[in-house]
């Protein structure tokens, strides 16, 4: 069972080629873009979709802050289409493997921190030691702020391979305890039936909140720093 | 197939036609057919390019486009995962051997 378990999370390969680059590039033809103001039904959904989250992301950006908004909206749309789009039957999702949140995370995170570094350098460095701190604890919370401020990228990357991974996992295994117990115990099957709907609802919304919460993060990393 | 060259997304703009289409060629013309496509890379790309709008114009660039427009690609999207995955899934058929 060990085996088969993982096996949808291995990077698909033809003849040895990564197949995986194929896959991250589908997304995009899903979204189509339109140079009219009046658009088919696909574009105009999207657009709509895309002002609203993009207006609730940014507002509370300065005009410094702002020139990051067409990153912070593409990595939304990202996110959450690779998301949901894992959650067909048979599908790969990329955003398990942690090498490419980590190679997501990473920039992000190191262009917030040393555009603040550059720009207004008193004020990164004041992040490092909260208000009214006893005069004997300053040493040890630099280094702990330290720490918990070069740990953000990891947390970031692992969060969101975490919970996709987890959520994929639980499904499957829930999946097969129910054709397993087709046979064994046919009654139970319904209630383990209902369980799996229901977790694919929680997937489903999973996959657009850590999407959410990536985007989140990286602005208010930028608010920091800007 | 339509064979037409160059850059076109929507069907108003006019191009002219390079080849007979793959419906009109005889039987017996098919190798010379397949042998004249222009395969280099900007030639496979343009194909992608004129297959993408050929559906998009047709199910969903129209008035009333429906659901069914990005139902049929993720249709296509789950069968070729499925190909995909097709070498881990043939051991899990419910045989007595595998």
């Amino acid at each position: 069972m060990n085996e088969n378990l993982f096996a949808s999370f291995i990077a698909p390969t033809i003849l040895g080629l990564p197949a995986a680059v194929l896959i991250i590039l589908f997304p995009p033809l899903l979204i189509p873009t339109s140079k009219y103001l009046i658009n088919n039904r696909l574009i105009t959904t999207q657009q709509w979709l895309i002002k609203l989250t993009s207006k609730q992301m940014m507002a509370m950006h300065n005009t410094k802050g702002r020139t990051w908004s067409l990153m912070l909206v593409s990595l939304i749309i990202f996110i959450a289409t690779t998301n949901l789009l894992g959650l067909l039957p048979h599908s790969f999702t990329p955003t398990t493997q942690l090498s490419m949140n980590l190679a997501m995370a990473i920039p992000l995170w190191a262009g917030a921190v040393i555009m603040g570094f550059r720009s207004k350098i008193k004020n990164a460095l004041a992040h490092f030691l909260p208000q009214g701190t006893p005069t004997p604890l300053i040493p040890m919370l630099v280094i702990i702020e330290t720490i918990s401020l070069l740990i953000q990228p990891m947390a970031l990357a692992v969060r969101l391979t975490a919970n996709i991974t987890a959520g994929h996992l639980l499904m499957h295994l829930i999946g097969s305890a129910t054709l397993a117990m087709s046979t064994i115990n046919p009654p139970s099957t319904l209630i383990i039936f209902t369980i799996l709907i229901l977790l694919t609802i929680l997937e489903i919304a999973v996959a657009l909140i850590q999407a959410y919460v990536f985007t989140l993060l990286v602005s208010l990393y930028l608010h920091d720093n800007t | 197939m339509a064979s037409v060259v160059g850059i076109f997304s929507h069907s108003s703009v006019s191009v002219p036609v390079k080849d007979k289409k793959l419906l009109e060629v005889k039987l017996g013309e098919l190798p010379s057919w397949i042998l004249m496509r222009d395969f280099s890379p900007s030639g496979i790309f343009g194909a992608f390019q004129r297959g993408y709008y050929r559906y998009y114009n047709k199910y969903i660039n129209v008035k009333k486009g429906s659901i069914s427009g990005i139902t049929m690609v993720l249709a296509c999207y789950v069968l070729f995962s499925y190909s995909f995955s097709y070498k881990h899934l043939k051991h899990e058929r419910l045989r007595k051997y595998h």
